[in-house]
């Protein structure tokens, strides 16, 4: 009883808003830092800001590639997220990643099915590779207590250069000369709606796992038992819920969401895989999902942002010849700032007393004015 | 094939690919004994290759490089330290952080240095051009030397006692009067000039030049020789070492052996895995590794 009142979420505005305002602020935090670095270059800051915006949103073309580098970051913001709240850090989100879209590849270029079949089956593929991948750190963990952080890393080291020789091998398509598996065949194929851009229905894949993972967390016996192993395992297990299940339950569920962000750049945008394909997205699920806060729609808020911030940085090299890497940097930034949300906090503490004083004084002189 | 695998440039070659691993894992030696995880060793390896590149560059002297490096790699290393001791932030997602901006930060102040994306240009010196071998060889000499120096801080000196205490018990530490904070700060920031300096190796000492994510996860793999060496010095020295040994058996067996390279190139790393899931051997890590401390706790 006592593990229930305590997880149960207070929710009253007040607590909804500093949860808010913390990653605002550090983004603003970010974006200050970040112009100090653009100053440093010989750039204009405003024009650059200004071409990252447009580049990002201006128009639908803009928005509709955005959303297209924030679909994978969806997933695997979710993936660190759901682990998060187990209280464990899946920092595998990488290899977990590589297994699932090896998986859907394969199953995309050898199977021939009709598509309603095909593509859930690549998915499934893609959920079971990941989910596998990260279940294995889960019961690592479970049976003999490796610290997840350590085994999740050497993980992704294992499952790069697994990928690399079934590129390099057995799955490599022989008329390339590129390491690269074949294509997957039309009907695994997500469909894009929106051409010239590759936004596919992946993003809408996306929008129902935040739901559900949502659902799960928050309303299931599941997300329940799992939320209170990751408050206090130790108060879990005195109440009668068995922890090692729920560490390997949570890893692979949290692998299965990276791997469904491998399936998904397989299905919808490359169409074959390569071992580049990752290119660091899992790593940058941890920095969504601390943006996030571990909320499933704050990390669809964070994957949105990070999405606009990777795609408008490309109108932002071009327009303002600001290198595109700043947003790598805006991105550590970000993350300094949320993760020492006493940072954060402090800036809106200043905010918060200096309107109390001026609040203060404003009284005083409506009290000394009425006398 | 056995001439292959006993020949003299396969114990050099071995000692150079472990001498980057070497410094940051001593680093992390360091960091992790006083109690604070170091992820951010991949990080600080690559600002400290692409300092060291820089100045080296402009000053055209190997020895300012690699003071540059090793200033660079202490303020990270402090900047770790501010986060993960003062503001209390979990240790791993600050090093995360770490890792995110230094890749970020390398590579754009090189086109904004060089304004050309990707590299530095290649230096005109590096640690190779020497004639003198205790020049040429001064990082690879240093870096075994500084393996003898830290298990004798660490075991031999009242300051390594308090380091381990500082790791293991920080109450009871701070009871005898030891100051938690000072040493951890301390700790930290020698992780960072050690790490620093195992990036530097890489840029000026065999690379010549810097080049983006130069460090390919060489701070990781340290990481993993620090747990392999149960986190004490001589230990990590061996896994360094061997993990060379694995880098360089692959390329020298490529093609003449069934297995194929890859599967190879994955020996350190399951074999970590089994260290730390206790099947030979169990790895303990300090007993506070990664927890803050905070006096007023109870």
């Amino acid at each position: 009883m006592l593990i229930k009142q305590v997880t149960v979420e207070g929710k009253d505005f007040k607590t909804i808003f500093k949860e808010f305002m913390v990653p605002v602020v550090a983004i603003l935090l970010a974006l200050i830092v970040g112009s100090i670095f653009i100053k440093f270059s010989g750039r204009s800051v405003l024009e650059a800001y200004k071409a990252l915006f447009t580049g990002a949103l201006g128009g639908w073309l803009s928005l509709s590639k955005t959303l297209v580098e924030t679909t994978p970051l969806i997933f695997t913001g979710l993936a660190v997220a759901f682990a998060f709240r187990c209280g464990l850090f899946n920092i595998g989100g990488e290899g977990q990643f590589i297994i699932g879209a090896i998986f859907s590849a394969y199953l995309g270029y050898t199977l021939a099915l009709p598509g309603i079949i095909h593509i859930p089956v690549c998915l499934m593929g893609g959920i079971i590779g990941g989910g596998v991948w990260g279940a294995l750190a889960g019961w690592l963990k479970a049976r003999y207590g490796a610290h997840e952080v350590i085994t999740t890393i050497m993980l992704n080291f294992i499952a790069s250069k697994l990928g690399l020789y079934l590129v390099n091998g057995p799955m490599q398509e022989p008329t390339h000369l590129r390491p690269i598996t074949p294509k997957i065949s039309a009907s695994a194929e997500l469909w894009r709606f929106a051409s010239p851009s590759r936004l596919n229905i992946a993003i809408f894949i996306g929008i129902m796992c935040i739901v559900l993972i949502y659902y799960i967390l928050q309303k299931t016996t599941l997300g329940y038992e799992i939320r209170a192993v990751g408050f206090n395992p130790w108060a879990a297990e005195y109440a009668g819920i068995t922890v090692k299940r729920n560490i390997i339950l949570a890893m692979f569920i949290s692998g299965a969401l990276a791997g469904m962000a491998g399936a998904t750049q397989v299905m919808g945008i490359a169409h074959s895989y390569n071992n580049e394909l990752s290119a660091g997205l899992g790593f940058q699920g941890i920095a969504v999902a601390l943006l996030g806060r571990n909320n499933p729609f704050g990390v669809g808020l964070a994957a949105f942002l990070f999405g606009a911030l990777i795609n408008g940085a490309i109108k932002m090299q071009s327009l303002a010849r600001t290198p595109k890497e700043i947003i790598q940097v805006i991105q550590g930034l970000v993350i300094i700032f949320v993760a020492a949300d006493q940072i954060a906090r402090f800036f809106l503490q200043i905010k918060l007393n200096k309107k109390r004083q001026a609040d203060a004084m404003h009284l005083q002189q409506e009290q000394g004015e009425k006398c | 094939m056995l001439n292959d695998l006993l020949s003299w440039s396969l114990i050099t070659v071995t000692i150079t690919k472990s001498v980057p691993l070497l410094y940051a894992a001593l680093g992390g030696v360091f960091s992790e004994n006083a109690g604070v995880v170091n992820i951010c060793l991949e990080g600080i390896m690559l600002i400290g290759a692409f300092t060291a590149a820089v100045v080296a560059y402009f000053t055209e002297n190997l020895w300012l490089g690699l003071l540059g490096a090793m200033i660079a790699g202490g303020l990270i290393g402090f900047l770790h330290a501010i986060l993960s001791i003062k503001f209390k932030t979990d240790q791993i997602v600050g090093g995360t952080a770490i890792n995110i901006f230094a890749v970020g930060i390398t590579e754009y102040l090189v086109f904004v240095i060089f304004g050309q994306p990707g590299a530095t240009p290649p230096l005109r010196v590096t640690f190779e051009s020497f004639s003198f071998p205790l020049a040429k060889y001064f990082l690879i000499y240093m870096a075994f030397l500084m393996v003898g120096v830290t298990y004798f801080l660490l075991y031999k000196t009242p300051l390594g006692l308090r380091i381990r205490a500082v790791g293991e018990h920080p109450r009871a530490a701070d009871t005898v009067g030891i100051n938690v904070y000072r040493i951890r700060y301390l700790c930290v920031i020698i992780s960072g000039i050690l790490a620093g300096i195992g990036g530097a190796y890489l840029s000026v000492g065999e690379g010549g030049l810097f080049s983006k994510q130069m460090t390919a996860s060489r701070g990781f793999i340290a990481l993993a020789a620090m747990i392999f060496g149960k986190w004490k010095p001589i230990g990590t020295m061996g896994a360094c070492l061997f993990f060379g040994f694995c880098d360089n058996l692959q390329a020298t067996l490529q093609g003449k052996v069934p297995i194929p390279s890859e599967f190879m190139l994955m020996i350190p790393y399951l074999l970590t895995i089994i260290v730390l899931a206790g099947v030979i051997g169990r790895a303990r890590p300090p007993a506070s590794d990664g927890v803050p401390y905070d006096p007023s706790e109870r």
